[in-house]
């Protein structure tokens, strides 16, 4: 099977790998998957006063469409509002990084990351 | 060093230069072209003098005779033809049958359709090793067995089951047994005078052959009945029934005899350059050989590389050609069921890396190999949130996983 050149760069270079400080108060963690099946990603964001995600980070143990869907992710949620991010579409990462059939479930587990994330920070903040 | 690194000789193989060439001389006009079963001019009588010294260059590779070879599609056809042909022969004397869970799909689902046909099969597990219990096989054979099916070389993690003692054990309560050879020949010495085996899978393009060509051995002494499964103008003597490609037999018959004249050698240089691979990848943190490294053919190594998965560290291996045990690179999204008969974590199936080695295999190639698995290891580690995890001392099997 060929990679799609768009899942290929966001593989050969990641944007925002890494970690935030998982206790602070304006940071959310979102981590889905599972090391038995495979794939396990990491996403967290950092809103600031106004509620805005000013930063985003991920590390993801999985295929190079796993990887190439939470980079994606990181990049598409920074400077959204939380509502917006949530509005984010597994369809819309398939789009994008022109994901076949068979590597669907990584664009699903990237929305599930990311709604983890937020549902995360928003129990933080309640 | 010519690009892209073929490491996957297990999957396939090129076909040698030498085997081309012969294969080169029964295809035109001015070649021996023939019908091999055209009885009435010399096209036909070329045809099948090529065929029967084929024949005899295979049998000579098992030192068996001509005779007990058939020739076959490939390893698929001769594990069809001998599981079905023997279950159907002798399904009035019982309708067990012995297999193994980490055999080739082309046995267990031979096995699985003569399950619905009615027979009974036991699959077996193997130890941690990728090595069968002979008590556990003894234990297995009943009085109803009529035959047992064990691979000789694991395609996947290239372990060697000991079928002198299985098929002694075999003889002892006079059940057939069949062994799938496909991934032997030229790499483990074979000699079917004294190891008590009644039919044995072969095929071409694992040892420098063409593709479409096999042969399934059959013993006759003792002989060995089977049914056929392909009807038609009674070749093979009646087992195997269609025109002979008398390019691809010849092509098989001298990989074979070049398996068998070069074997020793090419051994010595697989394991050294096998060994110069596994050396430089085992200082690597948390790396793990998948089967048995001793009882395990020269130029087979299966390793997994834990918390990176194993088709993103393929996709990194850009100028390597390798297989993984992981689930993405297959239909199903299940990880290797070998190395989940080994008792493997799945975590260890999805990590896991098949390298082979073979005749045009160079220690420049390792070189390269090693050094790109160093740098993209450690790369997708950094970016692995299991990693990071193990690196803080988290236990992750004590982690709650929300499997999906």
């Amino acid at each position: 099977m060929a990679y799609s050149e768009q899942v290929i760069d966001h593989y050969e270079n990641p944007r925002n790998v890494g970690t935030l400080d998982t206790d602070a108060a304006n940071v959310g963690t979102g981590m889905v998957g599972a090391p038995a099946c495979g794939d396990v990603m990491r996403l967290q964001i950092q809103v600031d006063e106004q509620g805005v995600i000013e930063d985003a980070r991920f590390k993801t143990y999985g295929c190079g469409s796993a990887i190439a869907s939470s980079s994606l992710l990181t990049e598409w949620v920074k400077g959204k509002t939380l509502e917006q991010a949530r509005e984010i579409k597994n369809t819309d990462i398939v789009e994008e990084l022109a994901l076949p059939p068979v590597k669907i479930h990584c664009s699903v587990l990237a929305e599930d990351a990311i709604k983890a994330a937020i549902t995360d920070l928003q129990n933080k903040q309640a | 060093m010519k690009l892209p690194v073929y490491l996957d000789y297990s999957a396939t193989t090129p076909i040698d230069p030498r085997v081309a060439a012969k294969m080169c001389e029964c295809l035109t006009l001015d070649g021996d072209f023939g019908n091999p079963a055209s009885r009435s001019h010399a096209f036909g009588w070329n045809a099948e003098q090529r065929v029967e010294q084929a024949r005899a260059q295979v049998a000579a590779l098992l030192n068996a005779n001509s005779k007990e070879i058939v020739w076959t599609s490939g390893a698929t056809e001769s594990d069809n033809l001998a599981l079905k042909g023997a279950a159907h022969f002798y399904q009035k004397k019982g309708r067990h049958i012995v297999t193994v869970k980490t055999e080739h799909k082309a046995v267990l689902d031979t096995c699985r359709q003569l399950e619905r046909e009615g027979y009974v099969v036991t699959y077996l597990d193997v130890q941690p090793d990728g090595l069968i219990d002979a008590d556990v096989f003894r234990a297995a054979l009943r009085d109803d067995t009529i035959l047992a099916s064990v691979m000789h070389v694991n395609n996947e993690i290239g372990v060697i089951q000991d079928i002198d003692t299985l098929g002694t054990l075999c003889r002892e309560r006079g059940v057939l047994f069949h062994v799938d050879a496909a991934q032997s020949p030229g790499k483990v010495a074979l000699d079917l005078q004294k190891t008590p085996v009644d039919l044995m899978s072969l095929s071409a393009h694992k040892v420098y052959g063409p593709k479409g060509i096999g042969a399934l051995y059959v013993r006759r002494k003792p002989r060995v009945r089977i049914e056929a499964q392909i009807h038609g103008g009674g070749h093979e003597r009646g087992m195997r029934s269609g025109t002979l490609p008398t390019h691809q037999i010849v092509g098989m018959g001298e990989a074979f005899h070049l398996a068998k004249a070069e074997m020793a050698e090419e051994n010595v240089r697989l394991h050294a350059l096998r060994d110069k691979l596994y050396n430089g990848l085992k200082d690597l943190e948390e790396v793990y050989v998948n089967g048995d490294l001793q009882r395990r053919i020269a130029g087979n190594l299966n390793i997994s590389f834990n918390y990176v998965e194993g088709e993103s560290l393929m996709m990194a291996l850009k100028d390597m050609a390798v297989s993984s045990g992981s689930a993405c690179t297959s239909a199903s999204l299940e990880p290797s069921y070998v190395l989940r008969a080994l008792g493997r974590d799945d975590e260890l199936a999805h990590s896991s890396i098949r390298f082979t080695l073979g005749r045009f295999t160079t220690e420049a190639d390792v070189d390269a190999v090693l050094q790109q698995i160093h740098t993209q290891v450690v790369r997708l580690r950094e970016l692995s949130p299991l990693w990071d995890m193990y690196k803080a001392g988290i236990d992750l099997k004590s982690v709650q996983w929300a499997a999906h």
